[in-house]
């Protein structure tokens, strides 16, 4: 066994690190108090290359390996999740869907583009289909040799700025026998006709990410706009949030480390009753669970990039690993506050900001709940 | 042009430093390395300056194979090459040895060169020998502590801290500049380039195999303490009325502190 990374992962992390502290923590709390997605500095992500993480060489992208992947949204979610989340979308779901199923011409089209730092999003989510993916109500009819798409989707992703191409968009084309519908994926264009992108404001989590709502309204398309095959849907859609899964793991892994920096570099300096408060074990030894439980916690993430990057079945492990890293986040963020007493309520600090990122985590691309019914059915249950 | 850019692996500056007070030298278990700060200054200019006038940017460290992560991160800087000079002996703070390896690899090996760049000094030793020892073993024109660079022809120019003011040099090429803060902004590593620096061979050179001798390198400087500073003093608090205060601070700024 061996746990080491290799010279191009560390090199990988101290750039990202780098990087996150320099060029992103001085933004962190202004972008968040706005709302604000910012467009430059998605740009300077893109100029290192994060937006092009799993894209094949042919397509201007670097190809690495999940395990460096989410070394880099551990980095980035270290000091903002809201820009690890605009990465981890960009990549997991953004440029994924397109590279494993699209067609040469759709990957030719798209990918170095999206590898350059222009966004798509990936439109699952519905008002009334979250967890429940039957419930999708977005169609697409097929009329002589045109495609006509209507419904919605809700919670989505990079779909909304000024550098979004599109979106991937689940639809129901059809019913099986025995009831069972037939899911199929199309690529759309921002500037399709019918088609509207709109951002989501007022949010507790991820302010400075893009979200958006989705309308379709007879949205025309063509055989040639479908991503895979016609049917091929659902089961894109299941193997996009495996993948997905490892990434939003690893933003709990980084905000919880985050977190716990924090705590700690505040614990040495607060003073009370004449000693660091770090020195009290009431709060030394909740730093040292918390920095366990991260550890724990990085480790299982490792492993599961290993299974993935080996091409051994993950996605147990990746459920677990999403479950568990989100909840140990929430400890870690918890913690921060605590430690910061009446410093940790105030935004100017930023155990407040770990605090409410992390709540997305056990809803985001499955809620804790769904990854729980994912390993129980695993156990034979 | 031909840039040769030498570098140091140092430990991170925000490391806490710990002492073998035994073999008199920091304790590197458990010390995070970097590359030196104002060596990055210098990468970062000869990649310009390669950008600008064209040519290759080699770098090297003279160092354990512990110094090939360094070597890496400028790879994926954009350096078309590096070369570790390997010395297996441990940190001997002898700017002058450092620079007879250097020397000699370039006396040897590296022969065709038009400038050769180094920070102004490395983080932690902070003794700013190399890069003058290695211009007078070479006979090469030095300019130190630079914030400006710019080369025209066979020409250069550069502008260099001093007490007070800035100082304008022209020099001839070959010759050795040491960068100081200031001069440039260093780039990020890209992803692309750190996965073209994978596939980048680093070629080991041992001081062996530069014909060195065991008499060339002995050490000339022997290292007899070395202590962490010592502890700042808890400051005096004067609390009193501001008219009485006043005076007080006057009378310790005349008397003890000595500054008025």
């Amino acid at each position: 066994m061996d746990f080491s990374l290799n010279e191009e992962q560390e090199l990988l992390r101290q750039t990202v690190r780098e990087f996150a502290e320099n060029e992103i923590k001085p933004l962190r709390e202004e972008l968040d108090e706005k709302e604000e997605f910012s467009i430059p500095l998605t740009q300077k992500m893109a100029d290192l290359g994060l937006f092009g993480i799993l894209i094949p060489p042919e397509y201007d992208g670097m190809q690495m390996d999940y395990l460096s992947y989410c070394i880099v949204v551990e980095e980035l979610a270290r000091v903002d999740g809201c820009q690890a989340a605009t990465v981890a979308a960009g990549n997991s779901l953004g440029s994924c869907p397109v590279a494993c199923y699209g067609s040469e011409e759709q990957k030719k089209a798209l990918l170095p583009k999206l590898a350059a730092g222009k966004l798509w999003g990936f439109g699952l989510t519905e008002p009334n289909a979250g967890s429940d993916a039957g419930g999708t109500q977005t169609t697409a009819v097929k009329k002589s040799d045109k495609w006509i798409l209507n419904g919605s989707k809700i919670f989505i992703t990079n779909a909304a700025t000024d550098i979004t191409l599109g979106s991937t968009i689940q639809t129901v084309t059809g019913e099986r026998e025995g009831g069972k519908k037939v899911y199929t994926c199309f690529l759309v264009k921002q500037d399709t006709p019918g088609y509207s992108a709109k951002p989501m404001h007022k949010k507790m989590t991820w302010r400075s990410s893009n979200t958006a709502e989705i309308y379709l309204e007879d949205v025309e398309l063509t055989d040639a706009d479908i991503l895979g095959g016609e049917g091929e849907g659902f089961h894109q859609m299941l193997e996009t949030l495996d993948s997905g899964r490892l990434a939003i793991a690893a933003m709990g892994v980084g905000g919880a480390q985050g977190a716990l920096e924090t705590a700690v570099a505040y614990a040495k300096e607060r003073r009370q009753f004449g000693r660091p408060i770090g020195k009290f074990q009431a709060l030394a030894f909740r730093m040292a669970d918390m920095a366990t439980e991260v550890e724990a916690a990085r480790s299982l993430l490792y492993r599961a990039c290993w299974l993935k990057d080996s091409g051994r079945p993950f996605s147990m492990e990746a459920a677990m690993i999403k479950l568990y890293a989100s909840e140990v986040m929430k400890r870690a963020a918890d913690g921060a506050v605590q430690i910061l007493g009446g410093y940790g309520l105030m935004e100017e600090y930023p155990a407040a900001k770990f605090y409410r990122d992390q709540r997305l985590l056990e809803i985001g691309e499955g809620t804790s709940e769904m990854q729980r019914l994912v390993i129980s059915r695993k156990l034979g249950l | 042009m031909n840039l040769f850019v030498f570098v140091k692996r140092v430990p991170d500056t925000e490391s806490k430093i710990k002492i073998d007070h035994e073999k008199r030298t920091i304790v590197e278990e458990g010390l995070n390395f970097v590359l030196s700060p104002y060596d990055e200054y210098a990468v970062e200019e000869a990649l310009r300056l390669r950008e600008a006038k064209g040519g290759r940017v080699v770098i090297f460290s003279v160092g354990a194979e512990t110094s090939k992560v360094i070597l890496k991160k400028c790879l994926a800087m954009g350096a078309d090459d590096a070369v570790l000079l390997k010395d297996e002996a441990p940190e001997s703070y002898d700017g002058l040895r450092t620079s007879k390896v250097i020397a000699k690899a370039l006396q040897t090996k590296f022969k065709d060169f038009d400038l050769l760049l180094f920070g102004r000094q490395s983080m932690g030793a902070d003794n700013a020998q190399v890069p003058s020892m290695t211009a007078e073993l070479l006979g090469l024109p030095q300019v130190n502590v630079v914030t400006k660079l710019e080369i025209e022809g066979n020409r250069g120019t550069a502008e260099r801290e001093i007490e007070g003011a800035s100082e304008k040099v022209s020099f001839s090429l070959p010759a050795v500049i040491s960068a100081q803060k200031g001069l440039n902004e260093p780039r990020y590593e890209t992803l692309k380039g750190i996965m073209a620096a994978k596939r980048k061979e680093i070629p080991v050179l041992t001081v062996e195999d530069l014909g060195l001798s065991a008499a060339d390198l002995a050490p000339q400087l022997k290292m007899t303490g070395l202590e962490s500073p010592p502890v700042r003093q808890a400051g005096t608090v004067i609390d009193d009325e501001p008219v009485i205060a006043a005076k007080k601070i006057v009378e310790f700024l005349r008397e003890k502190a000595k500054v008025i």
